[in-house]
Parts: structure tokens; sequence; C-alpha cells
């Protein structure tokens, strides 16, 4: 059996001295280094922020607003935290201002007072073995997990998304939504679950079934 | 061979993804993992959970609209050329607007006294567009309300969350920064002498100029 911590993906070490140098510099003042210094999370604070607004021009635009108030408050940075959790949180709360700002305060209100559903039984038991990330090379693939995500409650999508896509930990994910620790648990545990089956159905669809590697070797 | 710890498919699956968090204690990770070793169904939840996290977990996964990259390394450079020709650095450029705000507003307040207007403060108008059930935060020994997250809250570590409209009714008052989408108009001179009042003050000078009469 494989160990979580071949599933969980670590921050990564290896850029780290360059970053550190390059915040260095930019907060001395070299500002032309900004873009440098964030150009390696732009895709990671694009995809926060529509996973809060699911609109692609707002998305666009609060992600351009959270690199500049980054940008400014770059001497307010510490070592303490990862640069980049310390840029998603900004976006985090970018989109939520913005969010807040357009949408009725009725409808928050409505989307948040549903209950929590700790307890989530699995539907599909589809035979799923690894699939290998050269998956992702197909169009079709990323699409048909992007549509998959976007069917989720928004609770759901959000909390997924900051913990398994921006690999935010459990509690950097709690602050930066200002929920409790226990709801993303809970909420991490059931859209994970619901993720599976969504894609298991797909899998037994065959969606996945071209895909270059041998199929009916059972896992166990 | 009986195992005492024995779980079922429901805790299993409760626990499933706290355990590929590595938060489960060691004896209920002993016993889920015999439990995957009897259990297909168990095993095949596992594994497409497993798939789940690690193909959304790739960058893949992360596509930003055509010209994205481009759009915004131009807007940094047109921010960063802003910042380092007019001020060699953001917070040398914090004290000359904070001074002209507080002239501006001295002004303004000189102006209104003149002729006899009466103040008009934050606690007198406490913005009218914040929605009153927006959850707001108020910190200790503060008087301002913020937004969570807002980078100007001071002590941080004793927030306390309550509603716009609780916030307003115990005397507190907006954040000019997190806050100003909501405030229509700029009031006069707030007697705050927090520097981010300052600042904030200095963002929106132009309406203090324009709502002066």
């Amino acid at each position: 059996m494989a160990e979580p911590s071949v599933v969980l993906n670590k921050p990564e070490q290896a850029a780290t001295a360059r970053e550190q140098d390059l915040i260095a510099r930019v907060q001395r003042g070299q500002n032309e280094l900004f873009y440098e210094l964030v150009r390696p999370y732009e895709r990671r604070v694009y995809a926060a922020a529509l996973a809060i607004l699911r609109n692609q021009s707002d998305a666009e635009d609060v992600a351009q607003d959270a690199m500049l108030k980054a940008f400014a408050n770059i001497r307010q940075f510490r070592a303490e935290s990862r640069f980049s959790t310390w840029l998603i949180q900004i976006t985090v709360n970018e989109a939520l201002m913005r969010r807040r700002r357009e949408r009725s305060v009725v409808m928050e209100g409505l989307d948040d007072r549903r209950e929590e559903e700790s307890d989530y039984a699995p539907r599909e038991f589809a035979d799923w073995r690894e699939i290998p990330s050269e998956a992702l090379e197909r169009k079709e693939v990323r699409e048909r997990l992007a549509e998959a995500l976007a069917s989720l409650d928004r609770k759901y999508r959000e909390v997924f998304v900051l913990r398994d896509m921006e690999q935010l930990n459990i509690q950097e994910t709690a602050e930066a939504l200002g929920i409790s620790v226990a709801s993303v648990k809970t909420r991490l545990l059931r859209a994970r679950l619901m993720l599976r089956d969504l894609l298991a159905a797909g899998w037994e669809q065959g969606w996945f079934s071209r895909l270059p590697f041998e199929k009916g070797t059972k896992p166990w | 061979m009986v195992n005492r710890e024995a779980v079922n498919c429901e805790q299993v699956w409760h626990e499933i993804s706290n355990y590929l968090e590595d938060e489960v204690d060691s004896a209920l990770r002993t016993a889920m993992e015999e439990h995957f070793r009897a259990c297909k169904r168990c095993t095949s939840v596992l594994e497409g959970t497993r798939n789940v996290i690690r193909l959304y977990g790739d960058e893949r996964m992360m596509e930003v609209p055509a010209g994205f990259s481009r759009r915004l390394e131009k807007k940094l450079a047109q921010s960063a050329r802003v910042s380092s020709s007019r001020w060699s650095t953001w917070s040398a450029w914090l004290v000359p607007v904070a001074a002209l705000a507080l002239i501006a507003g001295g002004l303004r307040l000189a102006n209104s006294l003149i002729i006899n207007q009466p103040l008009k403060t934050e606690h007198a108008q406490p913005g009218h567009d914040i929605p009153p059930d927006m959850l707001v935060v108020v910190s200790a020994n503060a008087k301002i309300f913020h937004v969570a997250g807002c980078e100007f809250i001071h002590n941080k570590d004793k927030v306390r969350t309550l509603t716009a409209k609780e916030a307003i009714r115990e005397g507190y008052v907006p954040c000019l920064r997190c806050m100003r989408k909501y405030l229509n108009t700029a009031s006069a001179a707030q007697p705050v002498s927090e520097s981010e009042a300052n600042a904030d003050m200095g963002a929106e000078e132009e309406d203090l100029h324009s709502s002066g009469r």
C-alpha cells in the first residue's frame, strides 16, 4: 500500500532559495523582478479566483488585483509563511470580497444555511487503478475533470480547490475561507468522495478507456 | 485472528480523507489497512480518491485563458514603473500621501467650521452601503471593523467576528481600506490617529476634494 506522502503533494523545496532571493530584492525596491517572482504561481492564483467566482473575466480581474496587492504589500511578507500560500490567501480574500459585493446577501445566506453532511456513502465501486498523470495531456480528460469540479456545491468546491489544488494545508484553508478546521475536514472528505464518484462513473462509461495503458489488471 | 480494533466500511469512508492526510492515529491506521486488504470496495474507494487528489493536484489542471500571462505582466510592469519612477518605494510613497491627506483633512475641517456646517465623521455616518448582515471582524483595543483578512487589522490574534450591524451598534467604524467600496462618500476628517486611517485618507483624497463645497 502506498504511503500517504506519495499522494499528497509536498511544497516544492527546490525553488525556495531562488525565491527568497527574489523576494528580498523586490522588497529592497527592485520592482521589475516582481513578475518573475510570481510567474510560477500565476496559474494557481487564477485557479483560486476562478474557484470562488466561477467566471473567467472576474477571475482574471481578481487575479490581477491580488498580484498588485501582493506587490504593494511585499514588505509585509514574512519568511515564516510560504510565499505561495501568502499569495493565494490574498487572492482568496480579494475574490471573497468581490463576491460579497456582487452577490445579494440573501443568496449567500441561503447557500450557507444548508446543513453540513458528514456522512457520505460512495456510490460507485468501479475498478479504479492508478490513472497516470499523462492522461492530463488530453484536453478531453482535463475538461471532464473541470466539469466534475464545477458541478460541486460552492462550499465543497472551494475547500477542495484550496487544499488539493492550491496545496494549502487544512489550517490555512480554514483561515483563508473563515471556517473551522472541522468544517474543512468534513467538506474535504465529501468533495473528494463526490469527485471520485463522478469520475468513477466516467470510467465505467469509458471516457478514460482510450488512455494508453493496459486495462484489466485489478489493483488487489 | 479477531482484531478488536476492526472497522466497518462506513467508518472507513468516514475516515478515508483523514487517512490520506495522515491524520489518523496509528491504531486506526492499522485497522483501516487491515480492512483494505479484505475489502475490494473500500480499496476501490481509496484508489479512486487517491487518483482524484493526484490528478487535480497537477499543474496542468490549472489552465489560464489565452493571453493571461501577457496581460498580467503588462499590468505589473505598469505598476512597477509608476512606483519606481515617482517614489522609490511603497513605504516612501505613504509618507507624502499621508501628509497630504492630513493637510486636506485639516483644510476641510477648517472649512466646515468656518461655514458652520455640522461635522460629519465616520461615527455619525457609518457607511450606508455596508450590508448589515455581512460578517466583519473587530480586534481588541481598536475602534475599526474590517473584512476578515484585511491587512490593516491590528492585533490579528485577538479578533472577534460579528455582523456589520452589530459592529456599528457597538460603535465601531468601517475600515476605510477594506470597506471602501461600501462607503459612498468619504466623510470629513476622521479623528483616528492610526496610520492606516491616514493612508486611507490619502486614497480618498480625491473624494474629499470633490465632496468639499
